[in-house]
């Protein structure tokens, strides 16, 4: 037998690029349906229009053109980024903790960032003269802080503990900051309105500003969690295991919770809580086609941002023309895709 | 030449010795069994070569000072812990593979050569068959062979095994001892090993060391060491100890309350020490 015929899990080329065609049809779903009507045809049309050098007839009149690419495009594409960002996320906590019920939301990371940014908003002077736009790296601290001490409270119960454990600290961690965040609010009504909406999650957007500001984030967050997929293999053996295999757990999961709150804090800022894309996408992945991070993680990314495209989708047009908060969206069809986990996990984690 | 050589090796555990003064060696090719009872320090011991707790003393690999813990350390000793992790979903191959880590770059990935090593591995341990199962699907004798591959891909010469058939029924254990007997002959590998059988210990060690209270209280040829008296002053068991014109040493435990009281007199009299040093026993 040689090497050759040896069947490594890899991500197979044929996954990757129905992955990306889901990413597409969901983008371009998500540019069609609204209540102006832009039909597929213009989209496309639209879309190739706006490649270098290239020009076509779009047969759309200026108003179309306007809705297409100051409302409905940049609100997908935001979509396309925080849903990917989410689900890597959790793909990441769940490996880096060896906890598959882990989430940016129900490990306080989601509050601790809400909180962050709460407080960014309420007492930070006009973003205007700032050179990097505080509410990301407050809503970061935030997110830092939130998983340290969900971190610190799971792991000091000595018996008895479980996957669970660390998620009911989680939950405990997200209710104290999101009591705090209220608090803040009500103190500072000015800004209540401002982010009362944004406490369930919202996409809405008017042109590219908040693309603009995550991209960067979750660009440096993916790339550096993707780095060490083949990494988040070795420490599902556990720590001791993994150390005895010459890598330093504490170094690498301390490398991929950094990134993986920087990039959710990233996502909340301008996006608001949005909760289980971090369960539901990385454990869909799983269940269909593979467990090993090189497969989970690349295609979380890039299925997440389809995932919240299509709930976005939904929570425009169920109750039309209002708009549910889309983190509604998700949670409804999150929390029973999270007790099919619970049901069928075992407590593995150390 | 040793390969790998401990000299008063100590480890303590939240400010408590668990382990201390630890002198041994073995060499290429050798196979040296750890016995001893429950909590005597065997898994300390080997953790310690292995790099995974910090030990006081000197450990030398190939004559010179063992490299710290990391990938270098990793490449030239491998564990096999007594109950491994066993990850949800992972295929044979890719648990296999796993063995191949100290060997990587940080963010590189597997070359052919590692694959190779990996192939010839899983051949080695007749797991052609089971190379794309789930490993959590495994039988415990299945599961068992594939650890070994995986220890046997990181290519290390010395190999530490933590009682690596405790799990085992009686034909997995002996298939096991086989395996890594022809493996230890065919790569000259260094082995040192927990064993919990003091049949299976007298039949395939070269030596033996007997570790009680985390110190070496006797080592030698597996006759030297394992003795009626060793067995019940350590162990605290009442054993027979047979010498087999063609088995070798045979160790039989004989029925509780069998009468052999006057040549335990001694481990009866530690049993009052230990018991009027502890805490207060009910009646």
């Amino acid at each position: 037998m040689t090497g050759g015929e040896l069947r490594p899990t890899r991500l197979s080329g044929r996954w990757l690029a129905s992955s990306l065609v889901v990413l597409f049809l969901a983008v371009v779903a998500g540019a069609v349906i609204g209540p102006a009507d832009i039909d597929a045809g213009s989209v496309l049309a639209s879309l190739v229009d706006r490649l270098p050098f290239v020009s076509v007839d779009t047969g759309l009149d200026g108003r179309q053109e306007a809705i297409l690419w100051e409302l409905r495009m940049p609100r997908v594409v935001l979509g396309v980024l925080v849903g990917g960002m989410l689900a890597l996320a959790g793909g990441a906590y769940q490996g880096a903790f060896r906890n598959p019920l882990a989430d940016p939301y129900l490990l306080g990371v989601a509050a601790g960032a809400g909180l962050g940014a709460t407080a960014a908003i309420a007492f930070a002077p006009a973003t205007a003269d700032w050179v990097i736009d505080p509410l990301p790296l407050a809503a970061f601290v935030g997110g830092l802080v939130g998983v340290a001490i969900t971190y610190a409270m799971g792991y000091s119960v000595r018996s008895g503990r479980t996957a669970v454990t660390l998620i009911l600290a989680g939950v405990a961690v997200a209710a104290f900051l999101t009591a705090v965040q209220t608090y803040v609010l009500q103190r500072e009504t000015e800004t209540l309105r401002q982010v009362y909406g944004w406490i369930l999650g919202r996409l809405s957007t008017v042109g590219w500003t908040e693309v603009l500001i995550v991209v960067p984030y979750v660009a440096v967050c993916s790339v550096t969690i993707l780095a060490a997929r083949r990494l988040l293999d070795v420490m599902s053996i556990g720590d001791s295991e993994a150390g005895a295999l010459g890598l330093n757990p504490t170094r690498v999961r301390l490398v991929i919770v950094l990134a993986a709150t920087l990039g959710t804090a990233a996502a909340v800022a301008v996006s608001g809580l949005i909760a289980f894309v971090g369960i539901i996408v990385p454990h869909a992945i799983r269940l269909a086609i593979g467990s090993s991070y090189r497969i989970v993680l690349p295609l979380s990314l890039i299925l997440g941002g389809a995932f919240l495209v299509v709930a976005d989708i939904l929570a425009r047009t169920v109750i039309s023309p209002a708009e549910l908060p889309i983190g509604v969206v998700t949670a409804f069809f999150g929390a029973p895709f999270f007790m099919l986990v619970l049901r069928t996990s075992r407590g593995i984690a150390a | 030449m040793t390969a790998v050589a401990l000299t008063g090796i100590g480890v303590a555990y939240d400010g408590i010795a668990v382990v201390h003064d630890v002198d041994l060696e073995v060499g290429p090719g050798e196979w040296l069994g750890l016995i001893g009872p429950n909590g005597a320090g065997k898994t300390t011991v080997l953790k310690a070569i292995a790099g995974m707790v910090s030990a006081t003393g000197a450990i030398t690999m190939d004559g010179a000072a063992a490299p710290g813990p990391g990938r270098e350390r990793a490449r030239t000793v491998a564990l096999v812990p007594q109950t491994p992790a066993i990850p949800q979903g992972m295929s044979v191959t890719d648990y296999v593979l796993l063995g191949r880590t100290p060997h990587l770059g940080l963010l590189a990935s597997e070359s052919d050569r590692d694959l190779s090593v990996v192939a010839r591995a899983l051949d080695m341990l007749d797991l052609n068959d089971l190379a794309g199962r789930r490993i959590d699907t495994l039988s415990g004798g299945e599961l068992q062979r594939a650890i070994l591959a995986r220890a046997f891909a990181q290519e290390a010469p010395v190999l530490l095994l933590d009682e690596p058939t405790a799990a085992l029924d009686l034909g997995h254990q002996q298939e096991v001892f086989r395996l890594i007997d022809r493996l230890r002959a065919d790569r000259e590998l260094a082995v040192i090993s927990a064993v919990h059988d003091l049949t299976l210990a007298a039949r395939f060690c070269d030596r033996v060391i007997l570790l009680d209270g985390g110190a070496v209280v006797a080592a030698g040829s597996p006759r030297q060491v394992i003795t009626e008296q060793n067995v019940a002053r350590h162990f605290h068991a009442d054993v027979r100890v047979l010498d087999h014109a063609d088995l070798g040493l045979l160790v039989v435990p004989m029925p509780s309350g069998n009468g052999h009281a006057e040549r335990h007199a001694d481990q009866v009299a530690d049993d009052a020490a230990d018991q009027s040093d502890g805490e207060v026993l009910e009646p």
